[in-house]
């Protein structure tokens, strides 16, 4: 087993962001200036490995005693993750000195955290899946926290330690259990022994709890508890982050420690379970985000209600679902980091203008950030010309592939419920008489990230097919 | 197989039996005229300043901390000292590099707790 | 030779008590140390597999699990010291600013 030159440039995204972490905790340590070194850095870290990764898509191998897996969906995931981070710290660096929190120690987490994304992606082992699950969930407990002296920031926090910590006792225990009836951690022997174990009960019962582990990372219903208050406490760009990203590491996991199962018989055994958690979170987070004030609220909802859509691919158990949860993945990365981008450069100090009817008249005063905001919401909404649009199409097409047409009607009326807390806050920018509403000071970072993400939704909702198949090659 | 506990359950029997029996004896025989000087928490003289529930400084808790973090480190230091050779004889130098770089990263993480002044007591 | 039911017994006993503390208990910090207690009772259960199926991987990750343990642990005490300076209080009921 000897490690090649070429093996070493499969992980090479991996090796850029953990050198990365290594030389931002130099350069703030001996720095003079490192406030103003340390953001464009990691931004071109993480351009630099996003690009990476998607350059070296096809260079498919498995490394280190099938540890990891490179190529592939991996690396799309890589992408999606490197660049979701660097739009968030270009969005971060006006955001920081505005909340009055800049410390050099939040773009050395993000990296950590995307580190563990990474890893999580890539895994092809239960003992990789926990270490990059605890490689991303510590850094985000710290930067939930990032805003130390607010009560809101601390809640959140404590909140998202607290919960996060249970998730990942389930999951640890779910593991030793699947663990003691393999006989071994790896995603392959669990393939290979899979006909023996597969009815066993303690195999069934460790696999359910890794499930419900791992329903807490993604946030989906009955343990979607932490979300709205999380997502309201902590700092506006790490919810952007944390949103995203985390939950399409979650999911990336999730893919991975099911895909014994997937076109298995003994996978009916799962699917009521994910199936009613699919439909509880599609539901309650449409019909609860209407109710909302608070826009961050409203979005943390909303990232409920779309948790249970690609719940739906999960459910299906077929080739066809994992490539549009990841098409879906892609697609809602990109619209919520631009919608939580504009969030957090409207957002004024002390967490003002955070109120949906901040928002009221928005597109007089500022046409191009309401356009962008109005791109963003037609997007998660699913309306036909964008990105959001399509992922949910997959996700519905594979339901019904896999004989559950039910699960997609449910689908289809509750994005028609979203439509409304959408595109209502769309008629608050452009569609209120008077004259009363915030006038936004805009940063110019912020809205060259805002943009980047929201030229990627359009790509993603006009090139629809070809990434599918894109995707679909890589998914077995 | 139980009956070689007998012994130690005698000598633990026999220590409860002593250590009451010395307490209580005292207690039993003793005379006991207490004044106030003689209940006073220094007999000698010094008076007790504040209560017993004083917060230690918040200091204590990040030393604590990254003593948590620095001491568990080395749990994977210990199996990798012991199989040392063996494992050398069969992978060569790459066992020496791979540790080489765990401490690196370590000793990074120490630096920077010492620069930010993490073990500054005042 | 203790029969194998009788560790998994007591390791489920363990995690179920952990899940009951933290669902129960109003102190942030009792909270935290029923996470432990779960913790500690998925390393019960690879320490006991490991030891049964005479495979060694089950041990190592247990290191793996109690190192995650300890940097969730100093990150998770730092979090309620934050709260505790602001608040002055560790008890759930009182954190209640976000609607829970």
């Amino acid at each position: 087993m000897d490690i090649t030159i070429q093996d070493y440039l499969n992980i090479l995204p991996l090796i850029i962001i953990a050198a990365g972490i290594l030389i931002s905790v130099v350069i703030e340590m001996y720095a003079k200036n490192s406030e103003k070194i340390l953001p464009w850095f990691s931004i071109v870290i993480f351009f630099s490995a996003g690009y990476y990764a998607l350059f070296t898509v096809n260079s498919q191998s498995v490394l280190f005693s099938n540890m990891i897996v490179t190529g592939g969906t991996a690396n799309i995931f890589f992408f999606l993750f490197c660049f979701g981070a660097a739009i968030v710290s270009l969005l971060s660096i006006d955001y920081l000195k505005k909340a009055g929190i800049y410390f050099g120690e939040y773009y050395i987490l993000l990296q950590s955290a995307v580190l563990g994304m990474m890893l999580l992606a890539n895994a092809r082992d239960l003992v990789m899946i926990f270490i990059g699950l605890e490689q991303m969930s510590i850094p985000f407990y710290v930067l939930a926290g990032f805003n130390r002296k607010k009560h809101f920031s601390n809640e959140a926090a404590l909140k998202y330690f607290l919960l996060g910590a249970f998730a990942t006792g389930f999951i640890v225990f779910g593991m030793g259990l699947i663990y003691g009836s393999v006989g071994s951690m790896s995603i392959d022997a669990i393939m290979t022994k899979f006909g023996d174990v597969s009815t066993n009960a303690v195999f069934i019962i460790g696999v359910l709890l890794f499930i419900i582990g791992f329903s807490f990372k993604i946030a989906a219903f009955p343990f979607h508890m932490w979300v709205p208050d999380v997502y309201q406490g902590s700092p506006t760009t790490v919810t952007a982050i944390m949103s995203t990203g985390g939950k399409a590491a979650a999911f990336s996991a999730l893919f991975i420690a099911l895909s014994p199962f997937f076109g298995d018989v003994s996978f009916n055994i799962f699917k009521p379970f994910l199936s009613a958690l699919a439909v509880l979170s599609m539901l309650f987070g449409s019909i609860v985000a209407i109710a909302q004030t608070d826009i961050k609220r409203m979005l943390a909802y909303s990232s409920i209600s779309h948790a249970g859509y690609m719940l739906i691919g999960v459910t299906s158990g077929l080739a066809s679902g994992t490539a549009g949860v990841i098409f879906y993945l892609a697609a809602y990365t990109f619209m919520n980091l631009g919608a939580f981008g504009i969030v957090s450069m409207l957002e004024g100090e002390n967490d003002t203008n955070l109120k949906i009817d901040d928002y009221i008249n928005l597109g007089k005063k500022n046409p191009l950030i309401a356009g962008l905001l109005s791109i963003f919401m037609f997007a998660l909404s699913g309306l036909p010309p964008f990105a959001g649009f399509f992922g949910k199409y997959y996700v519905f097409i594979s339901a019904i592939e896999s004989g559950m047409t039910w699960l997609a009607i449910v689908g289809v009326i509750s994005s028609v419920i979203s439509v409304y807390f959408y595109l209502r806050l769309v008629v608050l920018m452009y569609f209120k008489e008077g004259n009363e509403g915030i006038n936004p000071t805009v940063s110019n970072t912020a809205l060259l990230g805002v943009v980047i993400a929201a030229l990627i939704v359009i790509l993603i909702g006009l090139f629809p097919g070809s990434i599918i198949e894109l995707i679909s090659t890589f998914v077995i | 197989m139980l009956e070689s506990y007998i012994p130690i359950m005698l000598v633990l029997g026999f220590a409860v039996v002593f250590a009451m029996a010395a307490v209580f004896s005292s207690k039993l025989f003793g005379p006991q005229r207490p004044n106030p000087e003689k209940l006073s928490t220094y007999e000698s003289g010094v008076k007790p300043i504040g209560t017993t529930h004083e917060r230690v400084s918040i200091k204590y808790y990040l030393i604590a901390m990254l003593f948590i973090i620095f001491d568990i480190e080395v749990i994977f230091v210990y199996p990798w000292a012991v199989e040392f050779r063996q494992l050398f004889a069969e992978f060569g130098i790459s066992v020496f590099v791979s540790m080489f770089i765990f401490l690196v990263v370590f000793e990074l993480g120490f630096l920077y707790a010492y620069k930010k002044g993490g073990f500054d007591w005042d | 030779m203790i029969p194998i039911e009788y560790y998994l017994i007591l390791s489920a006993f363990m995690f179920i008590m952990g899940v009951i503390g933290v669902l129960t208990r109003k102190n942030a910090i009792i909270v935290f140390m029923s996470i432990e207690l779960m913790l500690n009772s998925a390393n019960l259960t690879f320490v006991t597999f490991s030891s049964y199926l005479g495979n060694v991987t089950g041990q190592l990750f247990v290191f793996f699990v109690m190192t995650v343990a300890a940097a969730e642990a100093a990150v998770g005490l730092a979090i309620i010291i934050a709260l505790f300076r602001n608040k002055q209080t560790v008890s759930i009921d009182e954190i209640n600013i976000l609607k829970w």
